[in-house]
């Protein structure tokens, strides 16, 4: 049976259903997450969380919602009217499209066509996410420098300042990817991932954890939690915000954290793809492969509807498990110093990212020029290399010299010293009379 | 005679590992995570045991024909430090003293107890109570009948003679 894209009006159609679907499905993933965070910091705190509203309080982000949009809105009087309210807007945005390049299953077989699961299989691919994301931290800046209040402006610049410090390092460790990839779009990453037989965080385990690093400063997550800050800032730039504005603010930094897991499952753990090549499909030559062998010779694809269903839910599982380590370390770690940010960001990981770049450009240059085919083996040297060179990472992290200050307590040791008797160290009231 | 003196040896900043911190600290979180044992009282469903000496919503005592054990002797208006309570007495036809209006303001009331210590005959008493909400002010202002209405057990002071509750 010859499988064919869709066409003609019925390819107008599914796109339509798609970003409806899509869009209504991150959404109440993105409602969900702030349930999912409340109550997991609550388990990790030894209590309940928010059980009331609902089954298992499962009705509590529609409560929290119906309650943001009742709430007045407060508008400073100082505050720049018109970038005020353009700034939640100009956050809110691109925290939502860029999910639109993200592949979230196999391919669905339809009567009038096979659909891809991905909203736009845009040629530029993760540079359109790259760029998307970069964009939000304009609406973090506005936000700040309109609300004409000095925390809220502190927020927005150090926003500014991490975004800049963070997006290098993130960008270096997307070049490793590409480089292996040789593509940058999602759908192409991810069958290369299922060529090599294995998914990037082993052959790329270096890259994998800098790319967790600078997700993590880029959400603005703690322990990179510099522009909100509560503690030092208020709550940083959306200090004078209220109601739907500032969940406008809470439902893009939850958005950026959806997509942020979204794109590290897609880059790091294969997106969809499930252990085993009987879900691979894959548009080649116009025809939907399964595998390419060495020889040229394909294997076409067979896709299912229960074969979308699996890779669907082995993306959400990824994407899941992501989400939650983003709320554990989040209510694990306490929050870095300013400097420590810019030092780890600076010092740390542009040099390691620049390194390990150069590192697997040679690597991949020397197993091209001795012929290793694109398999196993491959991604095996390449894991054997990244291995390494994340022993040294983390053996260098592990000196402590990265992050001072962190005062263990395992390491005070109590020393009792006995002045022997006789010895006074002060005047006695005799001595004084 | 010889003097201990403690000498705090502070961790090198260099020597501390960061990444073995967070590591642990993860675990930690982890284990509290995933333990069932939670401390939150789920309250409605769950309630609160009360200690016999907690000073909540005032009960008045009746004799067993349902008629007010207050004899109208005026102390405990006297004695209220929050003058709370607003009551005027009467005296039937064989000469007993009862109370015409026996008025207790919940919202003015600081609930130190000293109206149950005063009363003469064990009549007003404050009790082992604290849910009462209600939707207007004018209804926190518990009358004689309200105040007999009341069936939650009053509160057993502290007595300085017995000071353990013996």
């Amino acid at each position: 049976m010859e499988f064919q894209p869709i066409s003609g009006i019925w390819a107008y159609v599914a796109m339509s259903l798609k970003v409806t679907v899509i869009f209504t499905v991150v959404i109440v993933v993105v409602a969900y997450t702030t349930l999912a965070e409340r109550r997991v910091s609550a388990w990790i705190q030894d209590r309940h969380g928010p059980n009331r509203v609902g089954p298992f309080g499962l009705l509590q982000p529609i409560a929290d919602g119906i309650k943001n949009i009742l709430k007045e809105e407060t508008l400073p009087a100082t505050a720049s009217r018109v970038f005020f309210v353009l700034a939640p807007v100009l956050v809110l945005f691109p925290s939502l499209v860029t999910f639109a390049v993200i592949p979230i299953a196999a391919p669905l077989p339809t009567p009038a066509g096979v659909v891809d699961m991905i909203i736009a299989d845009v040629p530029i691919g993760i540079l359109y996410v790259l760029a998307f994301s970069s964009l939000a931290v304009y609406g973090v800046v506005l936000g700040g420098w309109a609300s004409n209040n000095k925390y809220a402006f502190l927020g927005g610049l150090r926003a500014s300042a991490q975004m800049v410090s963070y997006e290098v390092a993130l960008g270096l460790s997307l070049i490793t990817v590409l480089m292996l990839a040789g593509n940058v779009t999602l759908t192409e990453i991810i069958w290369q991932q299922q060529q090599l037989g294995m998914w990037f965080a082993f052959p790329l385990s270096l890259a994998f954890i800098l790319f967790v690093i600078s997700a993590f400063a880029e959400t603005n997550r703690l322990p990179f939690d510099m522009p909100e800050a509560e503690s030092e800032l208020i709550t940083g730039y959306h200090t004078e915000y209220s109601a739907m504005k500032f969940s406008a603010f809470m439902i893009s930094e939850f958005g950026h954290m959806v997509t942020a897991s979204a794109l590290m499952a897609t880059l790091f753990l294969g997106g969809w793809d499930l252990p085993g090549s009987w879900d691979n499909a894959f548009w080649y030559d116009g025809q939907l492969v399964r595998a390419v062998l060495a020889d040229g010779t394909v294997l076409l694809a067979n896709p299912t509807w229960w074969k979308t269903l699996l890779t669907f839910a082995g993306f959400a599982v990824k994407t899941g498990f992501f989400l939650v380590v983003y709320i554990w370390i989040r209510w694990t770690l306490p929050r870095f110093r300013y400097d420590q940010v810019m030092s780890l960001g600076w010092k740390v990981m542009l040099p390691t990212g620049l390194a390990y770049v150069m590192l697997i450009g040679a690597t991949i240059l020397v197993l091209d020029e001795i012929g290793m085919a694109w398999g196993f083996g491959y991604g095996a040297v390449l894991t054997a290399v990244s291995g390494l060179a994340t022993f040294g990472f983390i053996f260098m992290l592990d000196r402590g010299r990265t992050i001072t200050g962190a005062a263990a307590q395992r390491a005070q040791r109590v020393e009792t010293r006995t002045i022997p008797a006789g010895v006074v160290p002060h005047p006695t009231a005799e001595e004084i009379a | 005679m010889s003097i201990s003196v403690k000498v705090m040896q502070r961790p090198e900043p260099e020597t501390t590992s960061y990444l073995r911190a967070a590591l642990s600290g993860m675990a930690l979180t982890f284990r509290h995570m995933i333990n069932p044992v939670k401390v939150t009282q789920q309250y409605p469903e769950e309630q609160t045991q009360l200690s016999p000496r907690w000073r909540g919503t005032h009960v008045m005592e009746m004799h067993a024909d349902g008629r007010p054990k207050c004899v109208a002797c005026g102390l405990c208006p006297t004695v209220c430090p929050a003058n709370c309570i607003r009551l005027v007495g009467g005296e039937d036809d064989q000469g007993n003293r009862y109370p015409i209006v026996y008025e207790i303001d919940e919202f003015r009331c600081i609930f130190c107890g000293m109206c149950q210590e005063v009363c003469p005959v064990e009549a007003i008493h404050v009790g082992q109570h604290f849910e009462n909400a209600e939707y207007t002010r004018d209804r926190f202002v518990y009358d004689l009948d309200r105040l007999m209405e009341q069936d939650h057990p009053s509160t057993n002071l502290w007595d300085p003679s017995d000071p353990t509750g013996e």
